[in-house]
């Protein structure tokens, strides 16, 4: 670990956009991209909340074989209502509508993004939607796994499907709008001298995702559009009984619900790029194959829905092309990794919170990628399908992916969002905690899933206890991994250090401005002079180059 | 957000501005096109399945009523273009008694007239399903009865039906349920269209408004031109629906 050099004293900015209006009328009529980013991390963190209460009821359920806590039907409803909470609600909204929001523009060197109403209008909207699933939640529950499959959802199921169906239409239009937004604002709203290959990689990382978003969401909504009112109707578009197509459904739904794992995870891969080499203080290794492979990621990305559907009719032919497709994904995602190991080669790498999310990252979505060519392949997917190792998959690439590029993002935005520093040793503590419950939970379903534990079931065979019983007590570590960020990331808000305007420091237009920035985010439009990471030409970062130790300084340790 | 004129504060430029606009139409009508591709896609497959039950579904449609419609929905299309051209032009006239008149709003004004009556045609259509026991659901039937009345008064075009009808029960005796398919599909897919209008027309009451108070100069126009973007994709997607709802398999 490197040493650290005393930080000077810093002074919080005399007025920014978290004091220049009060009251709550100028929080709930903001138009200010970085409220509105606090508005969603506020509600997202709501429905993590929820998500994660399911969550842990489902592990303790699973502790004894027979099943332990609820009912059957119950146990349905959790696991639905955990996936409907924590995909459409938290994990899909997550980087893009928090991060995203508060640093594309500030990125871009932009005083807002390109249409601020229509940013607030999506929030509502999402508040909106969310009710209505919450209002199903609580009228009768969810038991139709997040899938939506017809017709279990269009006619069979007994819990509250229309208000859930309605609510996920709903909150799509939140997720369309804002990546037509973030679209248009990369566009158009650039400074001078921000020149496409001069955007940070977060910015094309968020590029590729809106890409997903508004050309993908449509796609769900109708598809849900129709199966609601196939429910409240009695019509017949995936209804067998009728002459309707049941698998035409599944078609149109993983049609959006397979590039939506890349609205989740890309944003998380573009927060890694901008940390690698900012822990790393070298430039980016391959900047162009990295922007190029979010593209890549979200072209190829709509083009594999069908691996979802081999054991439930396809032609051969078809399930072979899909089988394909789904392997030529692994090139880009190959592309990202590599990149980011041959940036830390040779670098001047320090340890701080967001550096081990990082690393953390990089782990678990090696495993969780590669796991997924498992599943991609034809002859071992009929054996895997619908089982643990499926389950323990996507969380590897959804909670140790995406949540770990979320929760590391947080920590090194933090300061530019709050002007202030967490504390740093509790904040290692957190990460590591993290990492270790995160594995302990999933890692035994991989197991689990390849000797043949079925997903969805709510009782198993004796001889599966033992693993089962390590997964929750993994994921009562996890849970111990989130709340601690979540406790004293609060705490410091108030009394944390005062963190400067580039506490790493980082190369980004966003750390050019005060921390917090003020509602304007520039008081002068800048103008874009450098390459993307370039620490050795930045004597404006206060960097020695070649300099051994470079790490910033902290104010816990 | 400030504003100076019509310049929102986060623009450097009024260009600037209107590129953003223009672009973010441009972006939300792609997203229009994968939603209506959903639909679109439905309509294929169940197409391809029961052709039978879907030509007899065409059938009961009334060629007039839709194809005046087109007619009536280009010609709104070409109102609007000409909304767009006089307020980038900044054209105004004399119009008798109410004076000087800028011709974007008479434009606009017969853009609303034309999608008004469109959607007045539709609620006669609607009617008219609703009538002859073709909505889907417990009351639907695509048989041919005398008791309901039908589309023409056309004793041979009736006879011809009839016949047509039986043909097609030898053909799917399934039909009854098959007819219920192209009918979801056809309020499905017209429904959709309808509310898109509906939308349209409240843009257009906005516009109205503005150009009344002298909002749009040859200077600043985006709304106008934004809004007509929207029009025109709300007629294509008619001019796409038409052909797949109603002339399709009409009358081998």
């Amino acid at each position: 670990m490197s040493t650290t050099p005393p930080l000077p004293g810093h002074q919080m900015p005399h007025e920014d956009y978290l004091n220049a209006t009060y009251g709550i009328r100028s929080w709930l009529l903001t138009t200010d991209h970085k409220r509105i980013a606090l508005l969603y991390l506020g509600s997202v963190t709501v429905f993590f909340f929820i998500g994660g209460l399911l969550a842990t009821m489902i592990r303790i359920h699973l502790l004894t074989p027979t099943g332990y806590l609820v009912t059957p039907e119950t146990y349905n409803k959790l696991f639905t209502m955990h996936g409907v909470a924590m995909i459409f609600f938290f994990l899909i909204p997550s980087i893009p509508a928090v991060l995203g929001n508060f640093l594309i523009p500030l990125m871009i060197g932009a005083k807002d993004l390109a249409f601020p109403k229509i940013n607030l209008l999506s929030w509502y909207i999402y508040l909106v939607g969310g009710s209505f699933v919450l209002y199903s939640f609580a009228t009768g529950g969810l038991d139709t796994g997040w899938t939506f499959y017809t017709p279990l959802s269009s006619i069979y199921s007994n819990s509250a499907v229309t208000p859930a169906v309605i609510g996920i239409f709903i909150n799509g239009f939140s997720s369309i709008l804002t990546g037509l937004n973030f679209i248009v604002t990369i566009h158009t709203m650039r400074a001078p001298g921000m020149t496409w290959f001069r955007l940070p990689l977060f910015v094309w990382a968020h590029y590729a995702t809106s890409l997903v978003m508004i050309l993908g969401t449509p796609v769900i909504a109708i598809t849900l559009l129709l199966a609601g009112l196939e429910r409240m109707f009695h019509l017949g578009f995936f209804n067998p009984a009728l002459g309707g197509d049941p698998i035409l459904f599944q078609h149109l739904f993983w049609f959006y619900s397979h590039p939506a794992v890349y609205i989740m995870i890309l944003p998380a891969m573009g927060v890694i790029s901008e940390i690698i080499p900012t822990f790393a203080r070298k430039p980016i290794f391959g900047y162009s194959f990295i922007a190029g492979s979010s593209i890549a990621i979200a072209v190829i990305g709509f083009l594999v829905w069908a691996h979802h559907m081999f054991v439930t009719g396809e032609s051969v032919y078809a399930a072979l092309t899909f089988s394909f497709l789904s392997y030529l994904v692994a090139i880009p995602s190959a592309v990202k990794v590599f990149n980011w190991t041959s940036t830390l080669y040779k670098g001047s790498i320090s340890w701080d919170t967001p550096m081990i999310y990082a690393f953390g990252f990089i782990g678990l979505f090696l495993i969780g990628g590669l796991t997924g060519l498992f599943l991609a392949c034809l002859g071992l997917d009929i054996h895997i399908h619908d089982t643990y190792f499926v389950v323990a998959h996507f969380h590897y690439i959804m909670v140790g992916g995406a949540v770990m590029g979320y929760v590391g993002g947080l920590h090194f935005w933090w300061p530019k969002i709050t002007g202030r520093l967490y504390p740093e040793a509790l904040a290692r503590i957190a990460a590591v905690t993290l990492f270790v419950g995160f594995n302990l939970t999933f890692f035994p379903q991989f197991i689990l899933g390849y000797l043949g534990m079925p997903r969805r079931y709510h009782t198993y065979p004796p001889e599966f206890q033992v693993l089962n019983v390590l997964s929750t007590a993994g994921a009562s570590i996890l849970a111990l991994g989130y709340l601690l960020p979540m406790l004293y990331l609060t705490w410091s808000m108030r009394y944390g250090k005062v963190a400067g305007q580039n506490p790493w420091p980082a190369t980004g237009l966003e750390w050019k401005t005060d921390s917090p920035p003020p509602t304007e985010n520039f008081d002068v439009t800048p103008e874009v002079t450098w390459e993307p990471y370039d620490f050795q030409n930045r004597p404006d970062l206060g960097l020695t180059a070649g300099a051994p130790s470079l790490a910033p300084a902290h104010g816990d340790d | 957000m400030h504003r100076t004129g019509e310049l929102y504060g986060h623009f450097e430029t009024l260009e600037q501005q209107k590129e953003t606009a223009t672009l973010g139409m441009w972006v939300f009508l792609v997203t229009e096109v994968l939603f209506f591709g959903g639909l679109f896609m439905t309509y294929t497959i169940n197409r391809h399945a029961f052709s039978t039950a879907f030509g007899v579904g065409s059938n009961t449609l009334d060629l007039t009523l839709g194809g005046g419609n087109t007619v009536v929905l280009i010609l709104s299309s070409l109102t609007m273009a000409m909304a767009v051209w006089s307020a980038q032009v900044g054209k105004v006239g004399w119009f008798g008694i109410f004076g000087k008149v800028r011709w974007v709003s008479i434009f606009l004004i017969a853009t609303l007239v034309l999608g008004t009556v469109f959607l007045g045609v539709k609620v006669v259509e609607y009617k008219q399903k609703f009538d002859h026991h073709l909505v889907p659901g417990r009351g639907f039937d695509i048989r041919y009865r005398s008791e309901h009345p039908t589309a023409s008064d056309n004793p041979k075009e009736i006879a011809a039906e009839k016949e047509e009808l039986e043909k097609a029960f030898a053909k799917d005796p399934d039909i009854n349920a098959h007819a219920q398919l192209y009918f979801s599909l056809y309020f499905g897919m017209t429904g959709l269209h309808a509310l898109h209008m509906i939308v349209g027309a409240g843009l257009l009451l906005w516009l109205i408004k503005g150009s009344f108070a002298g909002r749009f100069t040859p200077q600043y126009n985006t709304p106008v031109e934004v809004v007509g973007l929207y029009w025109h994709f709300v007629d294509i997607v008619w001019i796409y629906l038409f052909p797949l709802l109603y002339l399709i398999d009409r009358h081998q």
